[in-house]
Parts: C-alpha cells; sequence; structure tokens
C-alpha cells in the first residue's frame, strides 16, 4: 500500500476523529482496523481460548466475552469489504471546490511571505467555514468560557470531557476549562450520483 | 377546473429572476386548523456529480456540451443540461451555455419569446431554448423534485394536481403572463391561478403576523412593497380601505418593470474593488489582467463585503481575497478591501440617492442601433423610479405610511433605512406622517411562501387583496384617412380592458367593430397604460401623450375560411376576459350573424387574440 502523503493524513485524521465522535458504526470498525487487521490473527484467537478456559476464575467474564464477539464479528465484515471512504472524499472535494483547501496543503508554503499565506489563507478560510456550516452542524461540548474554574461530578462524560495535567484522586474533579470541545450534532453530506468517481476532487481545467 | 382530483396541497410558486423557490402547505379539512407553510429543499446538482438539496434554485439552465456526458439526477440518468447551483457555476467556466435571467426575457417586448434565442449569443452548436422552454425547464424541476421529496410516486400527490399559485412581477404585461401560463401548462400544473410578487410578500407578512396584522394596518393606510431581488425591482401601493365596517386590502398602483437589482450592485463594487487590484498591481511594478473567473469572484466577494458593511455592524473594512484558476494559491492569490465609506458612496447613494419627490428617473434617447440585448434600466436610481411611482402626472403624490421590503438586497440595513429616510422626506415636505417599516418576512423566501398562505387564503376567509389588472389595455386602430407620403395614418386607441378589472370578469366592446379578413393573419398594434385610469372598455383615444400609452407587442388573429369566402372582410366585436388564473384573453366575435355556425362547441362563435406572437415591428 502507498504511504499516504503527511498533510493528506493530517485531513484524514480531522474526518475520522468527527466521525469516530458521531458514528458507533464507523468508530467499532476503526477499532476493529487498529486490533482486528494486524494483531488479530495471532493474538484474536488465543484470548478466545485463554477465556473461554478461565470461565469460572473471572468476575468480569460476561463482559470481556460479549466485546471480543462484537470484535470478531466486525473483523469478518471488514475483511469482506474495504470501508467505504466516499463520504470522506465527498468532505474533502466539498472544503477543496469551497474554499480550494487540497490546493492549499498541497503546496509549499515554506519560502513563501506572510502576506501571501494570509491572502491565500483568507480564500480557504471564507470556503472552507462556508462548507462546513453548511454541512455540519456545530456545537461547543461545554458552553462555559475558557479559562474559567469548572467542577465535574462523579459520572460526568469522560468521553467528551478530557482531563489534563495533574489528574488524580476521585470526582469532583475541579479545573480550568482550557478548550470548550466540538461536537459535530449532525452533519448532511451531498449524495453521490450514480457513475460519480469520488476520488475525483476537482477536475483538471482545459480552457479552449 | 372541472371535476379532476382534489388538491392536497396549496404550494407557491417564486419563479424569480436569478432564484426559484417553492413553499407548500397541506389544506386543511373541514375544522381542521391550517399547518405552517413549509420550504420545499429542493435537490439540484451542486456540482459535477454531486446532489444536494437547497432551499433556492438558481434560475440558470446550463446546456452541456456533449462531451461532457449526461448531467445524472437521481430520477433522471441521461439529462443533458441541468438548472440550479451546478448551472449557474457553469456560467463561469463556460457562459455560452447558460442561460441566465430567463425571466426577463419573458417580458421583453420586441423579440418572439417562443423562440429559440438563448442562451443569448450562443455559437451554433448550443441548442438554444425559448424563454418559455427555459422557465418550464425550472417547473418541471421543482416538479421532479416535489415527486421525489413529498408526492413519492403518488400520481394524486403530484405537483401538478395541487393548487399551485404562481408569482409575477407586479409590472409584467398580459403577454408575460400568458407567456409564464404557457409554461405551467406544458409542466402538466392544471389548477393554477398569477399572483403579483409584491402582493406575495405583503400575504407572507399577513400570515407572519397571525391576527395582529390589524393593529399595524388600520383603514386609509398606503403600504408601499418594495422588492429589489437579483436581477429586477418592483415597486407596488397597496391602500387598506374600510367597506361595509370590513377592512379591505386593494393595490392601486404598481411600478414599471425594472432591470435592475443587486447584481448591478454587485458588479459596481467589483469594478471599484478591480480598479483598486490593478492600481496596487500597477504600483509594485506588476501590470495585471483580471480573468474572466477573478472577475466573477470579486463580483461574489463584493456581494459579501456589501452585506457585511451595509448591515449594522461596526466594520468600517471587508477584505476580499481572490484566488487565481490554477492550483497555486499561495502567491496567486490577490487581496485588497472595500471600506464602509467605499460602499456608502457607490451602492446607497449611486443607487438609492437621497431626491425630491418630484425626481424622475432620467431617460437617454436610444441610438439608432440598439443591440438585441435587454432593456437594463437607464437610470440606477432606485428612488427616483420610487418618486416616479408615487408622483402622478398632476395633482399629490401619494403618501405611503408603511413599507414593506423584501428581496435579497433589502437584506443590508444601511439600505433599508436609506429607503425610509427618502421617503420620510417627501413625506416631512407634504406635512404627512413618517412612514413606519413593516418587519418580519424573510426575504428570500416571503414570495414562495405569500404565495402559499395565498393559496390557502384563497380557499379559506383569509384577507384577500383586491386590485385586478395593474394596466389598461388598447387595441389600435388604424383610421381610414387619407395617405399622407411621410406620415402615417392616425391611430385610435380603443380601450379593451379597463385598469382594475377583477379576475372572472368581463367586458364585451360592441360599439365599435374591428374588421378582420378571413383566412388571413390579421395583425392589430396593443398598448398598454398604468396611468389612465378613468377609461372604462370602449373608450376610444384619438391622441394620447406618449407616456400615458406603452406600445406592447401586437396582437393577431386569424379567421379560418371554413364558411365563409377567403378575403372577405367580417366585423366583429371584443370580448376582453381575465381569467381565473388571472390572465387577460381577448376574443373576437364575428358579427355576421348570417353565417354562423363553426364556433367551438357549436354555440357563439368565438376566436382567440394571440397575445404576443411576433417582434414587434
Amino acid at each position: 500500500m502507498e504511504p499516504v502523503p503527511f498533510v493528506a493524513r493530517l485531513f484524514l485524521a480531522w474526518l475520522v476523529y468527527f466521525k469516530v465522535l458521531f458514528d458507533g458504526t464507523f468508530a467499532a470498525k476503526v477499532s476493529a482496523l487498529g486490533k482486528g487487521r494486524e494483531l488479530a490473527p495471532i493474538e484474536e484467537p488465543k484470548k478466545l481460548a485463554s477465556r473461554a478456559k478461565a470461565k469460572e476464575e473471572e468476575e468480569e467474564k460476561v463482559e470481556a466475552k460479549v466485546e471480543a464477539k462484537v470484535e470478531a464479528k466486525v473483523e469478518a465484515k471488514v475483511e469482506a469489504k474495504e470501508p467505504d471512504f466516499s463520504s470522506a472524499l465527498q468532505l474533502l472535494s466539498l472544503l477543496q471546490r469551497e474554499g480550494r483547501l487540497v490546493d492549499f496543503l498541497e503546496e509549499d508554503i515554506a519560502g513563501a511571505a506572510d502576506a501571501d499565506i494570509g491572502a491565500a489563507a483568507r480564500v480557504v478560510h471564507d470556503g472552507c467555514r462556508k462548507a462546513l456550516r453548511e454541512h455540519v452542524e456545530l456545537v461547543a461540548i461545554r458552553e462555559e468560557e475558557e479559562g474559567v474554574k469548572l467542577t465535574l461530578q462523579e459520572g460526568f462524560d469522560a468521553k467528551s470531557v478530557k482531563l489534563t495535567g495533574n489528574v488524580q484522586g476521585k470526582a469532583p474533579f475541579t479545573g480550568s476549562l482550557r478548550h470548550k470541545g466540538w461536537r459535530a450534532k449532525k452533519i448532511t453530506l451531498p449524495t453521490a450520483v450514480a457513475g460519480h468517481d469520488a476520488a475525483i476532487l476537482a477536475q483538471a481545467e482545459l480552457e479552449l | 377546473m372541472s371535476a379532476k382530483h382534489a388538491p392536497t396541497y396549496a404550494v407557491g410558486i417564486d419563479l424569480g429572476t436569478t432564484h426559484t423557490a417553492l413553499a407548500y402547505a397541506k389544506l386543511p379539512a373541514e375544522g381542521e386548523k391550517p399547518l405552517p407553510v413549509e420550504v420545499l429543499k429542493i435537490p439540484q446538482l451542486v456540482a459535477a456529480g454531486t446532489v444536494e438539496s437547497r432551499s433556492l434554485l438558481p434560475s440558470f439552465l446550463y446546456l452541456a456540451h456533449e462531451s461532457e456526458g449526461a448531467l445524472v439526477l437521481p430520477w433522471d440518468k441521461k439529462r443533458t443540461y441541468a438548472v440550479g447551483e451546478h448551472a449557474r457555476s457553469r456560467g463561469v467556466d463556460a457562459p455560452a451555455r447558460v442561460v441566465m435571467s430567463a425571466k426577463s426575457w419573458l417580458c421583453h417586448p420586441s423579440i418572439d419569446r417562443r423562440a429559440n434565442i438563448l442562451p443569448h449569443g450562443a455559437p451554433d452548436d448550443v441548442g438554444k431554448v425559448s424563454p418559455v422552454e427555459t422557465s418550464f425547464r425550472f417547473l418541471q424541476h421543482l416538479e421532479e423534485a416535489w415527486d421525489q421529496e413529498v408526492a413519492k410516486g403518488k400520481t394524486d400527490l403530484a405537483l401538478g394536481k395541487q393548487s399551485i399559485v404562481l408569482t409575477v412581477p407586479a409590472s409584467f404585461d398580459a403577454a408575460a403572463r400568458e407567456l409564464t401560463t404557457e409554461a405551467a401548462f406544458a409542466a402538466g400544473f392544471e389548477d393554477l391561478t398569477l399572483l403579483e410578487e409584491p402582493q406575495a410578500a405583503l400575504y407572507a407578512w399577513l400570515s407572519a403576523k397571525g391576527d395582529s396584522w390589524r393593529k399595524d394596518i388600520k383603514p386609509g393606510e398606503v403600504i408601499l412593497v418594495v422588492d429589489v431581488g437579483g436581477g429586477t425591482t418592483d415597486f407596488s401601493v397597496i391602500v387598506a380601505k374600510e367597506t361595509n365596517g370590513e377592512l379591505s386590502l386593494e393595490r392601486v398602483a404598481v411600478g414599471d418593470h425594472i432591470l435592475l437589482g443587486g447584481d448591478n450592485m454587485d458588479l459596481l463594487l467589483a469594478h471599484i474593488a478591480e480598479q483598486k487590484l490593478v492600481a496596487a498591481a500597477e504600483a509594485a511594478g506588476k501590470p495585471l489582467e483580471l480573468d474572466r473567473w477573478q472577475r466573477t469572484a470579486l463580483q461574489h466577494a463584493a456581494r459579501v463585503a456589501k452585506e457585511v458593511l451595509l448591515s449594522d455592524g461596526k466594520k468600517d473594512t471587508s477584505q476580499i481575497a481572490i484566488a487565481g484558476k490554477g492550483s497555486k494559491m499561495v502567491g496567486g492569490t490577490l487581496r485588497t478591501e472595500l471600506t464602509r465609506a467605499e460602499v456608502a458612496s457607490s451602492i446607497v447613494d449611486g443607487f438609492f440617492p437621497m431626491v425630491e419627490a418630484s425626481a424622475r428617473p432620467a431617460v437617454r434617447p436610444r441610438t439608432g442601433l440598439v443591440e438585441m440585448g435587454l432593456p437594463y434600466a437607464q437610470d440606477p436610481g432606485v428612488t427616483r423610479h420610487l418618486a416616479a411611482l408615487l408622483g402622478p402626472k398632476t395633482g399629490e403624490p401619494m403618501q405611503p405610511t408603511r413599507i414593506l421590503f423584501n428581496g435579497g438586497v433589502m437584506k443590508s440595513d444601511a439600505l433599508r433605512e436609506r429607503i425610509t429616510a427618502c421617503a420620510t422626506s417627501w413625506a416631512t415636505a407634504a406635512k404627512a406622517p413618517a412612514p413606519k417599516v413593516l418587519d418580519g418576512v424573510d426575504l428570500d423566501l416571503a414570495v414562495a411562501k405569500g404565495a402559499a398562505a395565498y393559496g390557502l387564503a384563497r380557499r379559506g376567509k383569509g384577507m384577500r387583496i383586491r386590485g385586478g389588472t395593474a394596466r389598461a389595455y388598447y387595441v389600435g386602430i388604424e383610421g381610414a384617412a387619407p395617405a399622407i407620403p411621410g406620415v402615417p395614418p392616425p391611430v385610435t386607441a380603443l380601450c379593451v380592458a379597463p385598469l382594475g378589472m377583477e379576475e372572472g370578469t368581463h367586458a364585451d366592446i360592441t360599439a365599435h367593430l374591428l374588421g378582420v379578413v378571413v383566412g388571413e393573419q390579421v395583425r392589430f398594434r396593443f398598448f398598454g397604460s398604468q396611468s389612465r385610469k378613468t377609461d372604462v372598455a370602449g373608450t376610444s383615444l384619438e391622441r394620447w401623450k406618449p407616456e400615458d400609452l406603452t406600445e406592447l407587442s401586437p396582437i393577431a388573429i386569424t379567421l379560418p375560411a371554413e364558411g365563409r369566402t377567403p378575403g372577405d372582410v367580417v366585423p366583429v366585436s371584443i370580448r376582453a376576459t381575465i381569467t381565473e388564473v388571472g390572465t387577460l384573453l381577448l376574443e373576437a366575435i364575428p358579427t355576421d350573424k348570417a353565417k354562423k355556425g363553426k364556433g367551438p362547441g357549436g354555440e357563439e362563435e368565438r376566436w382567440k387574440l394571440e397575445l404576443s406572437v411576433r417582434e414587434r415591428e
């Protein structure tokens, strides 16, 4: 498999980040990708076997079993079919169309003057922001101002709030809000019509 | 309409110059409360191979080159054209293949609007279409979108079976209305009514207010509707009256059809920005010429700058950055800014100058050779056009007491304020109370929503705006005077339909008979007037002021030879009917009863006088 260039990886990571957040099935697939593809053939059977043996020993056995089953299932699915990247490609082509994001990221800006980068960044920012706002409904996870003191009670949602710094002890946790977080509440992507090649992010153009 | 399936929905369609929108509401059953009006999200191609649903469908038609293959839609795999967002963006890349402003062509009096003339100036290999065909394709797209989103294949829910209100500019003449309905009937609409756009905007306001609107509008109130869209400007004056203790609304005046809108303003700003870019580049020793693509991008950026700088915000400058066409962004991007002062002086003062109530639009004499393009407004001063509408030739000008804004351009606070200030200064000079602005309509979607609300209202007891025709119509008859070389024979204008004629009524003109040659097409000159309010059907004018009567496309009739001798002259009387749809129908009734017999249906013989068939000579 060809290695993906860094900028594309950066972008892909960003995309996957959102998708993992709000798409449970996709998240399961990703987790299966990490564990599944490379490690599964060696480790999984062992795990299964050892767990089956240790039936009477551990208390968490039921939970573990379920987890293993789910993983096995997902793994089977993933192996049967290539993951569908068409929605990721669509988002990418949307950001290119509206804000020339791919053009910008693919350009070498190391030697360029800040004023020129700034001018280009305006185009990218205006267009990508418009596209983002039209297609993704974003909400802040915490509505407080960044910097304020905040206390989290026992049972807070650890998936949406990450504790950083001197992490120890038990809830309630008090600290200052460093980042308010983002949640994609809703995403609406265009429908691709039959026969459309999603991998073409921007057509080449020939002016007659 | 005859015994057809009862419609399920009231549908309002705003077939605009730059955007089309559709709103709908379920018709309530007996005793049911009406549901709120919804706006249809219209699936459309937004880029090659990408379909997205949006509440506005840009009124652009793109005729693809064969190399491009099919422009696939979810419901059609073989389509060779596209309407909507993709068509609009192709207008930048391949302008010769994109039809724009079809609606302005539809009301162009001196072209044949059924002829395949669009895109204007396109090369020969583009399969051109007519203005009527273009309108039909927009409606057809709505029909297909409706089928996918609402009807979902159920034939009695199909758009054509619903109760449809289609809006037209108040300034559309009889022929343009006729052609609009022609497109609608071609799209299969069975139950159709036309409604003037400014009235639709007022219906939207009334419906948004519920019953509380009566607090804002009392008898004697004069409501001015100012509708400035992307391509056209349209005004109407509606008066609230009290008859038999009931409040009624009556549309008393409409403005001329002005081809002037937001696009003109954005072009001007883009031009200013371009000059700054070029000057800056020259100062840096790198001469610059913008390409077409950059110019269009500049126009889009100018629109954004206009909205930012003319809204209430505190911003004094708006940055503009335009990327080049190639994949190089850094170094290839042009940057400049527009300031509040520039926008204020060019847009606010240029298009909405503070003028006296007595101001009138400047008319530049036309040169002998005019390109057969669109008749754009010669005076960009919207407020001067407004003063002309309110100020009669004699007597006191009308003083609006309420102003309702509509159209995307009116989103700018500074422009709404300027128009209000101008109208207020006119009121103050006339010692009348200052007008109050009626708020609360969605400037982009009010017309479609208002049309749907009207569709609901006309079935129930909702408030209706009366008004009838906005023009009086006249047939020109050449007098039998001795021919003098170089002097055209005198023409008498015979009023066939008075101003304010209501839907569903007709007038017979029997006093003046017209002679029609059997078996040949006979053409009559045709005129309209928005100012002659006292003429009745049958009034004949020997002479008139040129500004009172506007010549429209001629009308024509062909009396079939059956039962008559070709070449004979048959006297006919004329019946003018304002149909339930809202169009003008002119019919000739032969008065040679002796040779009666071949009439449609066997009863009284009548032949339709066709409007707008050919170019004006």
